[in-house]
């Protein structure tokens, strides 16, 4: 039997062109010089040229990146929090209603949450005369709170991972939590980290739905203006935009994938070092009890 | 001793810290909106800002509560409503089904790949899932439409003579809630799959069992738990999409995420708006915790 052509194999691939020929086709249609979708009129970049000029659109991408950057702080914190206390602290009141605080929304359908956190916000307005105005600062909450979730997941899978005995060594030698979670923790989960902070900036800058309940007048988020835009029919200035989305992203992914790869690469290679390094120090100290 | 009662002393505050920021965050920002969804689910829609009436009022030092079930009536009456629930729970069942047929394969080859192409892979399957799903969802409309590529290719290749009508069909967003969720099936099948011992197989094989006979009676069942969060990650969302059915959707396309959307955003009727979200979320509780506790497990280490 041929493993290389097994079923699964084959339907890795046919899975892999199904996910990536629509955007390669959207990338190549973006260079169109033709106007028409199907019609191919030769390339040329004026679609790129023109988003130039498109300051509304401009000015979208830039709300949109500083929202992004906001929520990717103040997820990964409030995520890792959580992930901390999902992993390390085992038993208190109401942990099971935490654990599911963190992870439903995961799940929840957007509309639903985009929904309520609209109604919180007016209510709030109401009773406290905060926000008096809808925008930046009501997206970034309804971000945070659905990107907290993500990153909650990315950093508990490291956490658990951990050898637990670093940071009980660091505690017996008489460092406060804290500080072994500073020192000794947060160096050890950086790639997750990263990986979290990432995630949380990607979905940040997608988020369509979230973004139209919670925003107001004035504060279009890139996804807006472009779903306002697609809603129309398919045209050549969207490919430029989308294609440039897509680029960017891809990339700074694959950017994040091959660093943390790397520093993965480096971990291992230290420990087995160490191991290395052990083992041969016990050899030379006691050749007869090597064998065990 | 002195340092180990310092630790125990300062522990608990720190812990409530800890504990408590996220908590509060979360109360505040997820579960609270909630309620207040609830609340106006009673209230009636009114032309005010905002535009609903309140459900309680203060009188004679009397504090009366008036619950109108008047929007949870209208839902029943109008058959609309119904056949958008029913709609969007066949929608998203189908298209969990395709995900789980096409993803399983696909996660089963990467588990059993080399560590080293491993990585590559997971890097393509996670790529899309960061990437505008907006995007991908416009990258459909240009290759389905009457012009669009799709007919245009068949058309050249003789298979049709008249473009086939696919885009604003069920069909088109079938394609597209399929093609949207499908890393969100394959990656917690991934996670599940590259755990299991391979000497299972080997020994039933050793026993006489054909492939697929151990492949159904030894990895199908110990990948229950990947199925289930697999599933549940691409069901629960898909029930109450609103981005696909809009853009790769028709006029016979009903799912009640697109409902609720034009509730609330073209009718400003936003007690019924919070009434749909609310039968939503009652039709999806159970699933919800489903895939609550298998994740919980799965965090604690204990899957």
């Amino acid at each position: 039997m041929n493993k290389r052509f097994s079923f699964s194999n084959i339907m890795l691939w046919l899975g892999f062109l199904f996910i990536y020929l629509p955007m390669v086709i959207l990338v190549i249609y973006s260079f169109n010089s033709s106007r028409l979708v199907t019609v191919w009129g030769g390339w040329s970049v004026k679609w790129y040229v023109g988003l130039l000029d498109n300051t509304q659109l401009i000015n979208a991408v830039l709300r949109s990146l500083e929202i992004a950057f906001y929520t990717a702080i103040s997820a990964v914190i409030l995520g890792t929090m959580a992930a901390f206390v999902l992993t390390r602290v085992t038993r208190f009141k109401g942990r099971t209603m935490f654990g599911g605080l963190v992870t439903a929304p995961l799940v929840m359908p957007e509309v639903i949450t985009g929904l309520s956190l609209l109604l919180l916000f007016v209510a709030m307005a109401q009773l406290l005369g905060w926000p008096s105005e809808r925008g930046i600062a009501t997206i970034w909450i309804a971000h945070t709170t659905f990107c907290t979730a993500y990153v909650a997941v990315v950093v508990s899978s490291r956490l658990r991972e951990l050898d637990l005995s670093i940071e009980e060594a660091a505690m017996d030698l008489g460092a406060r939590p804290l500080k072994v979670f500073c020192l000794i923790t947060i160096p050890m989960i950086a790639p997750s980290l990263a990986a979290g902070a990432m995630m949380s900036f990607a979905l940040s800058l997608d988020d369509l739905v979230l973004a139209s309940f919670v925003s107001g007048p004035g504060s279009t988020t890139l996804p807006m203006e472009v779903f306002s835009a697609v809603r129309l029919g398919v045209k050549p200035e969207i490919n430029a935009i989308a294609s440039l989305i897509l680029l960017s992203v891809s990339l700074v992914t694959f950017i994040a994938w091959a660093l943390t790869r790397r520093a993965e690469n480096a971990r291992k290679k230290a420990i087995q070092q160490a191991v290395d390094e052990g083992a041969k120090a016990t050899w030379q100290q006691a050749p007869s009890s090597a064998k065990s | 001793m002195n340092i180990s009662r310092s630790i125990s002393r300062r522990m608990p505050k720190g812990r409530h810290v800890v504990i408590g920021i996220p908590f509060i965050w979360l109360f505040l920002f997820f579960l609270l909106p909630f309620i207040i969804v609830m609340k106006i689910s009673f209230a009636e829609a009114d032309v005010a800002i905002p535009p609903y009436t309140e459900i309680y009022t203060w009188a004679e030092g009397q504090l009366s509560i008036i619950l109108n079930l008047g929007n949870y009536i209208f839902l029943t009456e109008d058959e609309l409503y119904l056949a958008a629930y029913l709609g969007s729970l066949k929608m998203a069942f189908i298209s969990t089904l395709i995900c789980l047929l096409i993803g399983y394969p696909m996660a089963y080859a990467i588990a059993r790949a080399n560590k080293e192409m491993q990585t590559v892979y997971l890097l393509l399957v996670m790529m899309p899932t960061w990437t505008a799903i907006l995007i991908r969802v416009y990258a459909w409309m240009g290759i389905l439409s009457n012009n669009g590529i799709l007919n245009g290719f068949l058309m050249s290749i003789g298979v049709i003579s008249e473009p086939l009508q696919i885009l604003n069909t069920n069909f088109a967003v079938y394609i597209g809630i399929v093609y949207s969720y499908l890393p969100f099936m394959i990656l917690p099948l991934f996670a599940n799959l590259v755990k299991h011992d391979h000497s299972l197989l080997e020994a039933a094989s050793d026993l006489g069992s054909s492939t697929f006979n151990s492949f159904w009676k030894i990895t199908v069942p110990l990948s229950k738990n990947g199925i289930i969060a697999g599933c549940m990650l691409v069901f629960i969302p898909a029930v109450g999409e609103f981005v696909i059915p809009e853009l790769l959707g028709g006029p016979e396309t009903l799912m009640i995420g697109k409902v609720l959307w034009q509730e609330f955003f073209n009718n400003r009727d936003w007690p019924v708006a919070s009434a749909l979200a609310v039968v939503m979320l009652a039709l999806l509780i159970v699933p919800i915790i489903l895939f609550n506790r298998n994740q919980a497990k799965e965090m604690e280490g204990r899957a």
